[in-house]
């Protein structure tokens, strides 16, 4: 393992002496970032090589006008909210969902599955499934709307928070931080888009995508590859993650999110508004869209005053630039949602690389 | 009037004639011992120490019944480890249990089975003890407090005070497997079965650690907040920092996969069997070899040391691939996360 680390080390001073400045690479996903800090990758890091945390952890890019929503939702006696865990502790502006728990409108869930089973078990409810997440999780919320529209689950529906991946990336690239010059790409995403939907961001702004693993040794090589490439000079597209992402992906699952999901365009916590990056439930389905259920119109939210979210998620500042963090922001009192989910930057940093505060 | 009924109804905790068949029939039985047999108000005990340590702990655990043990268990072992890593000999426990109306008899008997083995197992008597029942909803089925006293080891003085730079940081054995199990269990994760609870007594092992050398400084088991928590509390107490390395804390492979799953960092996983102790450095190996001769100190491992602090005390692991990170205080509880 050790000969590997070190090859991939060289890979990145090679690239800064040709470069001769700082290379920035970000890791699209939350859970490349846990791994990142929890394996102290940053510390084995040659100089010049900054990793910047990208819009990847669900939770947090989930803009706050969804969130309001949510917990309005929660508010009704006739609903009965299923949701994530790492969402409850997201604050609004009425409270949270964890406040919320206690009136029983609230249930954790694992999987849009079990929030189904919840709809078949409490017949006088809606249940609402607050359906966040990226290509991971949007086919199996559109398992579970298919598998209500046929057996005739009436109470069921869902609000989608569903997001795509890659448009978040070109947004990044067209506006927001274009010091960005690779992406490492996340694994469990790839393994359904297949990491032939990068090649959109490869061709059209010339970045390296490299998609890796969970693992840090997979993580280590793919910015030894990102640097071999930076050093060359080239932008390529390749995935190091062989064992389980394919070029394609899973195209049975795409073919589910299809069938259920149109694109539409759609807001981000930090980002904005983004083309075609969100996903919402065809018209056939409009009967288990939350949104027109219960007659909501998305607007977007106001981030709470002197949160950075925005700014962290695109890799703009690091969390302890931010003057809320580790002050009135942590973990169990948090203020913004990178705090909150257990991906979100702002919690990695807290728990793994805090600088040596007091508590 | 005789009421037979395979469910506890509230008159079993109202002291009159189900309560007296509860306990002749369903606790004295299985608790036997000259103390408790008396069913006096207290339990007279006669102590062969001067000094004594005493303890209690509540137990609410969620599921009642976990691979590898229960809440019965459970009660008894968690009080026998705080006695045995305060550096006593565990003795005798009280009882309490609060039953919810309706719990079933039959569960109660497996509950009070369970405790009386390993009170057995850990050559604790049982000596008095108390019943209450409430209605249906004030409590969920069944909720046990044990409180413990144990003989104080003469010339062990164990403290933070004691701890050194340079002392060497035990533990006896992998960590995680109580609250992973748990999680799982509660979860339905599909593996569930192959995770095993570590539940168990270690007052035979710290004893032996005790007597058998002279230089454990500091003992503490890593329940709530598991490794984590319990270095941190010595780095905190101690006014040192700690290091350890990842490649030396042993993991149970299937609970290293199931925290992965559901995103937890195994450092803050509930242990129930388990301990930590900090010894001088020439006592390491032979604290190290005692725990390894152990039935609950097999997989044993020195993880790390003390170390000069920096800035403030610290926790600082370094990881598989040769990284540093900080090692934090858990805070609240763990959520799964999404994907
Ligand atoms: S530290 Fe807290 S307030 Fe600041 S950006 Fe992060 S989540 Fe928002």
């Amino acid at each position: 393992m050790l000969e590997r680390i070190y090859k991939a080390q060289s890979l990145m001073n090679a690239a800064y002496e040709t470069l001769e400045r700082q290379i920035n690479i970000m890791e699209v996903c939350g859970t490349h970032t846990v791994s990142i800090f929890r394996n102290g990758i940053r510390s084995t890091l040659p100089k010049g090589i900054k990793l910047l945390s990208g819009p990847g952890c669900p939770v947090c890019v989930t803009d706050q006008g969804y969130i309001d929503t949510v917990l309005t939702l929660a508010e009704r006696d006739d609903c009965l909210i299923a949701t994530y865990g790492d969402m409850i502790r997201v604050p609004g502006n009425m409270g949270s969902l964890e406040t919320k728990q206690s009136s029983d409108n609230v249930t954790v869930v694992l999987s849009s599955e079990d929030a189904l089973q919840l709809a078949k078990d409490n017949p006088d409810k809606t249940i609402v499934f607050v359906a966040v997440g990226f290509e991971t999780t949007s086919p199996a919320t559109a398992v579970a709307v298919k598998e209500a529209a046929t057996e005739g689950i009436d109470n069921f529906c869902i609000l989608s928070g569903h997001k795509l991946v890659v448009p978040a990336m070109r947004a990044l690239l067209s506006g927001k931080n274009d010091k960005i010059d690779a992406f490492l790409c996340p694994g469990h995403v790839s393994v359904i888009i297949g990491f032939g939907a990068f090649s959109e961001i490869v061709e059209g702004f010339g970045r390296p995508c490299v998609v890796a693993g969970f693992e840090p040794l997979q993580i280590i090589e793919g910015l030894g590859e990102i640097c071999r490439q930076l050093a060359k000079g080239v932008a390529e597209l390749k995935s190091i993650y062989t064992a389980v992402v394919t070029e394609q992906g899973n195209t049975t699952a795409q073919k589910i999110i299809d069938e259920c999901f149109d694109v539409a365009d759609g807001y981000w916590r930090g980002l904005g508004k983004i083309e075609k990056s969100t996903l919402k439930l065809k018209d056939k389905y409009s009967h288990f869209d939350a949104l027109k259920r219960f007659n909501i119109t998305e607007t977007p939210g106001e981030e709470k005053k002197g949160c950075r979210c925005g700014e962290v998620l695109c890799g703009l500042i690091e969390p302890p630039q931010c003057k809320l963090f580790a002050e009135s922001c942590r973990p169990e009192s948090a203020i913004g949602p990178c705090m909150v989910s257990s991906e979100g930057a702002c919690a990695a940093w807290f728990k793994y690389d805090r600088e040596k505060k007091q508590n | 009037m005789k009421t037979k009924s395979d469910k506890i109804l509230l008159a079993h905790g109202g002291g009159g004639q189900l309560s007296d068949e509860l306990i002749r029939h369903h606790i004295v039985p299985r608790f036997k011992n000259d103390a408790l047999s008396e069913l006096a108000d207290s339990a007279k005990l006669k102590l062969s120490s001067e000094s004594v340590c005493f303890t209690t702990d509540s137990y609410v655990v969620k599921p009642l019944f976990f691979n590898g043990g229960d809440i019965g268990k459970l009660s008894v072992c968690g009080t026998i480890n705080d006695l045995a890593v305060a550096g006593s000999k565990p003795v005798a426990l009280a009882l309490g249990l609060i039953i919810e109306e309706g719990f079933e008899f039959e569960l109660l008997d497996t509950i009070l089975t369970s405790i009386s083995k390993a009170a057995r197992e850990n050559k604790v008597a049982i000596v008095t003890g108390d019943i209450k029942t409430v209605e249906a909803g004030a409590a969920d089925k069944i909720f046990i407090n044990t409180a413990g006293i144990g003989e104080r080891i003469s010339g062990v003085d164990l403290g933070f005070e004691k701890i050194a730079v340079g002392d060497k940081i035990i533990i006896n054995g992998t960590i995680g497997d109580h609250g992973m199990t748990i999680i799982s269990q509660r979860e339905g994760i599909k593996f569930q079965s192959k995770l095993k609870s570590d539940c168990a007594g270690v007052g035979g092992l710290s004893y032996q650690l005790l007597t058998k050398t002279k230089d454990v400084k500091f003992m503490r088991d890593p329940t709530r907040g598991g490794l984590a928590a319990t270095l941190n509390e010595i780095s905190r107490g101690s006014g040192l920092s700690i290091e350890i390395r990842q490649a030396d804390i042993p993991i149970n492979p299937t609970v290293q996969t199931a925290a992965d799953m559901l995103g937890f960092d195994v450092l803050n996983i509930a242990n129930e069997g388990k301990f930590v102790a900090v010894v001088s450095p020439e006592s390491a190996d032979k604290c190290l070899n005692i725990c390894r001769g152990h039935q609950l100190g097999k997989k044993a491992s020195i993880i790390g040391e003390v170390v000069e602090r920096s800035d403030i005390p610290a926790v600082e692991i370094e990881t598989l691939i040769g990284g540093k990170r900080i090692v934090q205080m858990p805070y609240g509880r763990e959520l799964p996360r999404i994907c």
